[in-house]
């Protein structure tokens, strides 16, 4: 057993440092070394910048057109783009419908869709929940008639991230309410140009209108853009968010957020002559986070070492949603208890305080909303006591 | 990068299982708890046989040139059934601290007989007032006497130290600190066996003016010596931590097990979400637990000290936080019947706690980490 990584892996580690510090342009850098925040330009900037040099999909196969890199490559960009600060790319189409159309696709809906992901020509957002299905996705009631040559699509979705920048959405809709709920839903993939789609931004309490609501009016779809088969959509939906788990769970973003609060502990004066980084109990605290992130990092290691062997991943996968994301809000938590009053500010409107603490209460707001998208911290439990535990169901309780 | 275990590491895991569910049921250690000596002869030596003594030390000793992951791969396997024999103090602690420091008189002196299985060893450097700084503080002395050397001074909850045959003691020299051996059967070495919370024994050791001959000086006293402690408190602390993990994985399938079947309300208590959470968050502890005690078991080789430092202790602090929220949600899982002694739960419970305070505890590692140079510079 070897915990470093091969010469020929820290060959590419040095790769991806240098062409990061030559690629980055000078005002996407300057926000990546203090506020860290991105507009949608600036993110799809970054973007084209990843698919010129063919490294905007890591985890795609390279017949697709992706870097192709394996698990502990990916482990290497990531770490790499999180020390950077760079933009997190959208990870709609590359992360979740990409893949998913990769696998269930027609040879034409991969033709058709995969390339303008790459690209960045086409940005697209998630249709899932509605307002009467969050935890229980599967009473969702967006509804499509099937007319033939296409569906007819009528309902609203909700906590569509980003639908306002979108130019498609992937959505789960109702094409049977015969039987049992899961099997008579359908995943389309949808034009957002497509008359009777109207997309309503709303303020999180992060104060930006990071989510939306979608509402779809006799929208016609046609045929082929069903992906998988008619009322199979349950399958794909499970698949997805089984990815969407692990992905929240990444190290990435929580390595850049304890790397900030360090950070900004270094410039905030403790009140007796010296700063927060200073004080033995701050550092305590700090400490225990990342004593943490450590053995959280370590569980992430393991599954990218089963997958370097050709294993699938354990089912401590399974853990990394719950962990990833209670961790990151105690860094962000912490992060605002090491501003004291500085933590009052919103948006630094007007200038009060340093850069790098501008976003810090936005995020700290905005991220609650971790341990609750992507199948709450309590769903996640409720199915791994079922799948991983093998516990014993009641007939009333979801699962 | 490479988390594979080999197929050698594999048998290795499979042989101490079938043989501690043969040879050491849960049973055996409860018997052992009457007994003052708290392990069987019969079984080191067995141990000695199978070749397990032997596994961590290089070949020049007799060993097989094992990692520390071997040996954690036996104490953790060793701690799913609470075997008490001393393999830690003796092969782990004092018998590293040997290997590394010792010159070739002293190995084959009181190494070579516990890779036997024919004796055993215990590290004695805990003392009433240095609590967990045993590489910083010695209050026992080590004072020249003629030719030779005077030890004074007292050793608190010594691992084995009620049945080592030599004991390896930390005192402060006229050099700095100074590590000595110790055979247990001189003149002017008192022990003092003491029960422990986990029904184990150890020993309080006074050594009142006890004659010492310069052979007995182990490696060179001062700053090495200084290094030579910490290091073994790190091995101690990631060997605590590989224990940590067979208990925790026992203590959470029994509990599990209990959901499935003790039924109340007419139904199995494993289909109350209340409980079902619970025992997801065990699930998650011992996840973090066995992860971070892997990468301190393989850190605990390097020659990076800061790096070993930091992995240890997040490993030791996830055994504090991860490891006892297991012990003790297993408890409370168990209910009523997890109170009583005639349960085994509890014995895991117990163990778990002696385990958080062996090589430090979790504050002590916590201000540790915080004051490592490399976590104040990222």
């Amino acid at each position: 057993m070897d915990l470093s990584f091969t010469p020929e892996q820290e060959t590419f580690r040095e790769e991806v440092r240098a062409f990061i510090q030559e690629a980055m342009p000078p005002h996407i850098r300057e926000k990546a070394e203090k506020s860290g925040q991105f507009t949608m330009d600036e993110i799809m900037e970054w973007h084209r910048i990843l698919y010129k040099k063919g490294w905007v999909a890591p985890h795609w196969p390279k017949e697709y057109g992706g870097a192709g890199f394996d698990a502990a490559q990916r482990f290497i960009f990531t770490e790499e783009m999180a020390l950077a600060g760079a933009p997190g790319l959208s990870p709609f189409g590359l992360s979740m419908v990409g893949p998913l159309i990769m696998h269930f696709g027609t040879p034409a809906q991969k033709e058709r869709f995969l390339p303008k992901i790459l690209s960045g020509e086409e940005v697209w957002c998630q249709g899932y929940s509605e307002p009467n299905a969050g935890s229980d996705l599967a009473s969702l009631k967006c509804k499509a008639e099937d007319k033939g040559d296409h569906f007819v699509v009528n309902g609203q979705k909700t906590w569509t991230t980003y639908g306002q920048y979108a130019d498609w959405i992937f959505c789960l809709v109702r094409t049977d309410s015969s039987g049992k709920k899961q099997e008579g839903i359908s995943f389309l993939l949808i034009d957002m140009k497509t008359p009777g789609v109207k997309v309503v931004p709303m303020l999180t309490i992060g104060g930006t209108p990071a989510f939306c609501d979608t509402y779809f009016e006799d929208v016609e779809v046609p045929k082929e853009n069903l992906l998988g088969p008619q009322n199979g959509g349950w399958t794909l939906a499970k698949a997805l968010l089984g990815h969407e788990r692990t992905m929240i769970g990444g190290t990435g973003p929580l390595l850049r957020s304890l790397n900030n609060l360090k950070r900004i502990a270094a410039e905030c004066p403790d009140g007796q002559g010296q700063t927060l980084a200073d004080d033995p109990s701050w550092r305590r605290r700090a400490a225990a986070l990342e004593m943490r992130y450590r053995a959280h990092e370590m569980v992430v290691l393991k599954q990218i070492a089963e997958q370097q062997a050709g294993r699938q991943p354990g089912p401590e996968a399974s853990i990394m949603k719950i962990v990833g994301t209670t961790l990151g809000q105690q860094i962000d938590e912490l992060t605002m208890d090491t501003m004291g009053l500085n933590s009052l500010n919103w948006f630094n409107d007007p200038p009060a305080v340093p850069p790098l603490q501008e976003w810090v209460g936005s995020n700290f707001c905005y991220n609650r909303a971790t341990t609750i998208f992507g199948g709450s911290n309590e769903i996640q439990r409720n199915i791994m006591a079922k799948m991983l535990l093998g516990l014993p169901t009641l007939k009333f309780q979801a699962s | 990068m490479d988390l594979q275990y080999t197929e050698e590491q594999l048998m290795l895991r499979n042989t101490v299982a079938d043989f501690v569910s043969r040879e050491s049921p849960i049973s055996r250690a409860r018997k052992l708890h009457e007994d003052e000596t708290g392990w069987e002869a019969a079984v080191w030596k067995q141990m000695g046989e199978l070749g397990w003594l032997a596994f961590p030390f290089a070949e020049s000793l007799g060993g097989f040139g094992g990692q520390f992951v071997d040996a954690a791969i036996i104490v953790e396997e060793l701690g799913k059934a609470l075997v008490p024999e001393p393999f830690v103090a003796s092969i782990v602690t004092a018998g590293q601290a040997l290997a590394l420091a010792g010159n070739e008189q002293q190995q084959q002196n009181w190494l070579a007989p516990v890779l036997a299985g024919e004796a055993t060893l215990a590290f004695a450097a805990s003392e009433a007032d240095n609590r967990y700084h045993i590489a910083e503080r010695a209050g026992t002395t080590l004072d020249a006497n003629g030719n030779g050397y005077i030890l004074t001074g007292e050793k608190v909850w010594v691992d084995n130290g009620q049945a080592a045959d030599t004991l390896l003691v930390t005192a402060s020299g006229p050099d700095g600190l100074t590590l000595v051996a110790v055979e247990a059967d001189r003149d002017g070495v008192e022990r003092r066996t003491v029960k422990t919370i986990d029904g184990r024994r150890a020993a309080i050791i006074r050594f009142n003016g006890t004659p010492i001959s310069a052979d007995h000086i182990v490696g060179n006293p001062g700053d090495d010596t200084v290094a030579l402690v910490d290091r073994v408190r790190d091995l101690g602390a990631a060997a605590a931590c590989a224990e940590a993990v067979g208990v925790s994985q026992v203590a959470f399938d029994m509990t599990v097990e209990y959901l499935k079947t003790r039924v109340q309300f007419d139904v199995p208590i494993g289909a109350f979400q209340a409980l079902q959470h619970r025992a997801v968050d065990m699930f998650i502890e011992n996840e973090l637990l066995r992860a971070a005690t892997l990468a301190a078991a393989l850190r605990v080789d390097e020659d990076d000290v800061s790096e070993r430092h930091m992995a240890v202790s997040a490993a030791k602090k996830q055994l504090a936080v991860g490891g006892k929220f297991v012990a003790y949600q297993a408890i409370q899982l168990h209910g009523g019947i997890g109170i009583t002694e005639e349960h085994d739960i509890g014995l895991y419970l117990k163990r778990m706690q002696a385990l958080g305070v062996l090589f430090g505890d979790e504050a002590w590692h916590e201000a540790r980490y915080a004051d490592e140079p490399a976590f104040q510079a990222r």
